[in-house]
């Protein structure tokens, strides 16, 4: 159990330190599409009998590198919810051929509290460790080239070396989330907490850690009810995701609505 | 052909049901994905996959038919995200997105609910990845009722909705009430998605919305001939689909079949690269008039 | 429709009263008076921001004024008057888009109409007689995404007027364009107009090019609205009282440029300061 809120804690804090970048530059859909081809790499490990972490640190760098190779040409909508989906149904069928497919695809997908093991705890905090330092070091490039990249650019910052290492941070932490609260969901812990965090204030480093807060809150509070009420965590994860959310935006209409009501 | 049509396939009733029902839904999903595909909306069809994800587990855990589950919780989410503000340009993604991630939660709550409490396995493969094997003939009915009452909607609104896919200023300037024809799409595609999430899961249901109309637009150059095209592809690869579905069971030792909804996703991604390469060499065959150069955005209203 | 008022030709098609508009409680406009006659050339001239599109918006129906009323042959305008055509300024097409100029001409006539009518062939007609009005019979089964900015704007004329409007907004159509294009584009307008009977009424920021087929000016500047002939309203008087500060007015050559005005408090009064002319 106790590698369950390890795992969650550091997921969280990488979640909604990625997370508050994916949301400034727009990266949805590489956001959308790593954790489906973490899910088909896991499933494909699955199969073969390694060890998953192997293959959802390996399938969602080169998604994420691919990402980054084709979205310089033109962006597609189309496009990139195929290779969404083809990522998704690859996984299936990996899963199908295997013979754990229900709890397998119900962990991969939903998130499974114990989804990591004793003998992955190592690597997992060692790759978040390294992730969150990288993000630390580059903390004012990364918003500088979300912000205003022509600017950026001018001022000697290679934006496309920091973009290919943005995604690759986004690729191991995707990595390490998937086991715990699911293929499906990763995105919502990566843009909710964010996203409320925005609301609340548009200062990067308050709004950074408001985003870190909110999803260690949201990991805490899913590990927890998953734990009592023995229901998938990733349950637990989209719910307070949109709650935490929507809860910001009303907070967000409520506070403009008087402030027009103090000047008028 | 023997290798394609592996023993029994034709005389076995659940195929002939799947292949029927799944060309019905590939027709539907093509014409209204092809006004998907153009008014840029593939990311919200996407989302009401998941939706209609929720709504599907949903209503295996009750004992109701899936279809109602995969229909009725797309089409409380297609009013959601109209609440929301899908159709505001602005922080689109994100409303997407959270509703998104709300119903997958769900969904997650309502399969393992199933599993534990009904001694039915494989329900997480049949709501994701389709069913169509196990589609009962009794709701063919059904199909065929909600698959004509979205191609006659889709016929009424046609032209107002085609034009306002082009341009919201020609179409506002005309009189076209956009928000209310937004919904009403919205509310129709709702019902696409939950249709075809039966044959190819609802997590896979964006392909075949959005694959063949997007194949076949970048091969015709009029809005007729790109729609019958997007049927044709559509219909194509599902029934390819199935067919390669059935065949799968006798390729492996271990005769575990692949689903259906993995080779249709496997058809319409081939089909799209193959149109992409057909169009691009066209397109350096034949060198295109000096394009009007966008200066600046142009001033305009949503 | 407009070969009905054939020989209601100077009477009065568009009337804007006393109209004030806010949007987001800003004030754009006030006190907006103007009427424009079927059949005239109107400009409706002001600097990018000045309130030119708001205004058409306002004609449009799409924008209700907060004060005032807009009618159109005396009677009040409700949303999607038939009677007004719009060439907005520039339409983002998607290249992939599967619609050839000619459908997009055909959506001008039944865009807007719902259910499942084949078109007619007097519409088919129509079509063709407009892509020929506005020379774009070249171009008219290629893609909209695939042409170029002139070629598009004849066809979004071409589209605006096949429905047979008696007034033709256009919002900036000569944005972007060179001079030799933008006498292009007039030339073709003032002629269509004529053959069509449609009144046109078309916003720049530079009223030079519209001078030589100008019947009427609707001049915009700090919310405000002068409308008359040219020679009524481009004046320094007339012109400085709208901008709220001394501006004169110089004519070189035929056109006319104007600039702000002097500082010094010697200036006099804008009533008795005389306009330059230069031959």
């Amino acid at each position: 159990m106790t590698n369950a809120w390890i795992s969650g804690t550091i997921v969280a804090v990488l979640a909604g330190a990625v997370g508050f970048f994916v949301v400034l530059r727009g990266a949805s859909f590489p956001a959308h599409a790593i954790p489906n081809g973490a899910f088909a790499g896991a499933a494909g490990a699955n199969l073969l009998g390694l060890n998953p972490l192997v293959g959802l640190v390996s399938f969602a760098i080169m998604a994420a590198l691919g990402i980054g190779a084709t979205s310089r040409r033109t962006r597609n909508d189309v496009a990139t919810a195929l290779s969404l989906v083809l990522m998704l149904a690859l996984g299936a069928a990996f899963l199908t051929l295997s013979t754990q497919y229900e709890p397998a695809i119900n962990a991969l997908l939903f998130g499974e509290i114990l989804g990591v093991s004793s003998s992955e705890i190592l690597p997992v905090v060692l790759l978040g460790a390294l992730c969150l330092v990288v993000l630390v070091l580059l903390f004012r490039p990364l918003v500088f080239t979300s912000v205003a990249p022509e600017l950026a650019e001018a001022k000697g910052i290679n934006a496309t070396l920091i973009e290919t290492i943005f995604l690759v941070v986004l690729a191991l932490s995707t990595a390490l989330t998937v086991p715990v609260v699911g293929a499906l969901l990763t995105f919502s812990l990566m843009i909710g907490p964010p996203a409320a965090a925005r609301l609340f204030s548009s200062r990067p480093s308050r709004a950074v850690a408001l985003s870190v807060a909110l999803a260690l809150v949201t990991v805490w509070l899913s590990i927890a009810g998953s734990y009592t009420f023995n229901l998938p965590i990733g349950f637990f994860v989209g719910t307070l995701g949109a709650v935490l959310f929507l809860g910001a935006r009303l907070w967000g209409a409520l506070r403009s609505r008087r402030q027009r009501l103090v000047i008028a | 052909m023997h290798w394609l049509f592996e023993p029994g396939l034709f005389a076995n009733h659940s195929v002939r049901t799947a292949l029927l029902v799944g060309a019905i839904v590939a027709v539907v999903s093509a014409v209204v994905g092809i006004f998907t595909v153009l008014r840029g909306q593939s990311f919200a069809g996407h989302a009401l996959t998941d939706v209609a994800t929720a709504g599907g587990a949903g209503a295996f855990l009750a004992g109701v038919a899936p279809l109602v589950g995969f229909v009725g919780g797309g089409v409380l989410g297609a009013g959601a995200m109209d609440v929301i503000g899908v159709q505001r340009v602005k922080g689109r993604d994100i409303a997407t997105g959270v509703v998104l991630g709300a119903a997958t939660g769900l969904a997650a709550l309502f399969l393992y609910l199933s599993t534990t409490q009904s001694s039915a396995t494989g329900t997480t493969q049949l709501i994701l990845f389709g069913s169509i094997f196990t589609v009962q003939s009794s709701t063919l009915p059904e199909v065929v009722g909600l698959g004509l009452v979205v191609l006659v909607t889709v016929a009424v609104i046609g032209r107002p909705l085609l034009l306002s896919s082009l341009s919201t200023e020609l179409a506002s300037a005309r009189g076209v009430r956009l928000r209310a024809l937004g919904l009403i799409f919205m509310v129709i595609l709702a019902v696409s998605v939950g249709l075809s999430a039966i044959i190819i899961g609802s997590i896979l249901s964006t392909a075949l919305l959005i694959g063949p109309p997007a194949s076949a637009l970048k091969l015709v150059r009029r809005f007729g001939a790109g729609v019958v095209l997007a049927v044709f592809l559509g219909v194509g690869a599902t029934l390819l689909g199935i067919v390669l579905a059935y065949d799968s069971y006798y390729w492996f030792a271990s005769h575990r079949g692949l689903p259906v909804s993995f080779f249709v996703v496997c058809v319409v991604v081939v089909e799209f690269v193959l149109s992409s390469v057909a169009q691009s060499w066209r397109r350096r065959r034949v060198p295109a008039s000096p394009r009007a150069a966008v200066v600046g955005n142009p001033v305009g209203w949503h | 429709m407009a070969l009905e008022h054939l020989d209601a030709a100077g009477s009065e098609l568009l009337r804007v009263e006393d109209v004030d508009v806010a949007i987001d409680g800003r004030e754009i406009l006030r006190d907006v008076n103007f009427r424009i006659d079927h059949g005239e050339f109107t400009g409706l001239i002001g600097a990018n921001g000045s309130g030119k599109t708001t205004l058409f918006r306002v004609i449009l129906g799409l924008q209700t004024p907060a004060h005032g009323r807009v009618s159109v042959h005396g009677e009040p305008l409700h949303r999607s008057n038939r009677s007004v055509g719009y060439v907005p300024q520039k339409v983002l097409f998607d290249p992939d888009m599967p619609i050839r100029a000619r459908d997009l001409v055909a959506l001008g006539i039944d865009g807007n109409r719902y259910g499942l009518l084949r078109r007619s062939r007097a519409d088919r007609l129509a079509v063709e007689e407009m892509l020929e009005a506005v020379d774009a019979q070249e171009f008219a089964d290629r893609k909209v995404g695939g042409l170029s900015g002139g070629e598009q704007q004849r066809v979004l004329v071409a589209h605006a007027l096949v429905s047979q409007p008696e007034l033709l907004l256009l919002d900036e159509p000569l944005a972007n364009l060179d001079p030799g294009s933008a006498q292009e584009i007039i030339a073709l307008l003032h002629k269509v107009a004529r053959q069509q009977h449609v009144a046109i009424f078309m916003s720049a920021h530079e009223m030079n090019p519209l001078l030589p087929v100008m019947d009427r000016v609707v001049y915009v500047a700090n919310g405000r609205v002068a409308s008359g002939t040219t020679d009524e309203v481009v004046r320094p008087d007339v012109l400085s009282a709208l901008y709220g500060h001394h501006v004169d007015v110089l004519r070189v050559h035929g056109r006319v440029l104007v600039v702000a005005g002097l500082e010094s408090d010697e200036s006099p009064s804008p009533a008795d300061h005389p306009e330059f002319v230069v031959e």
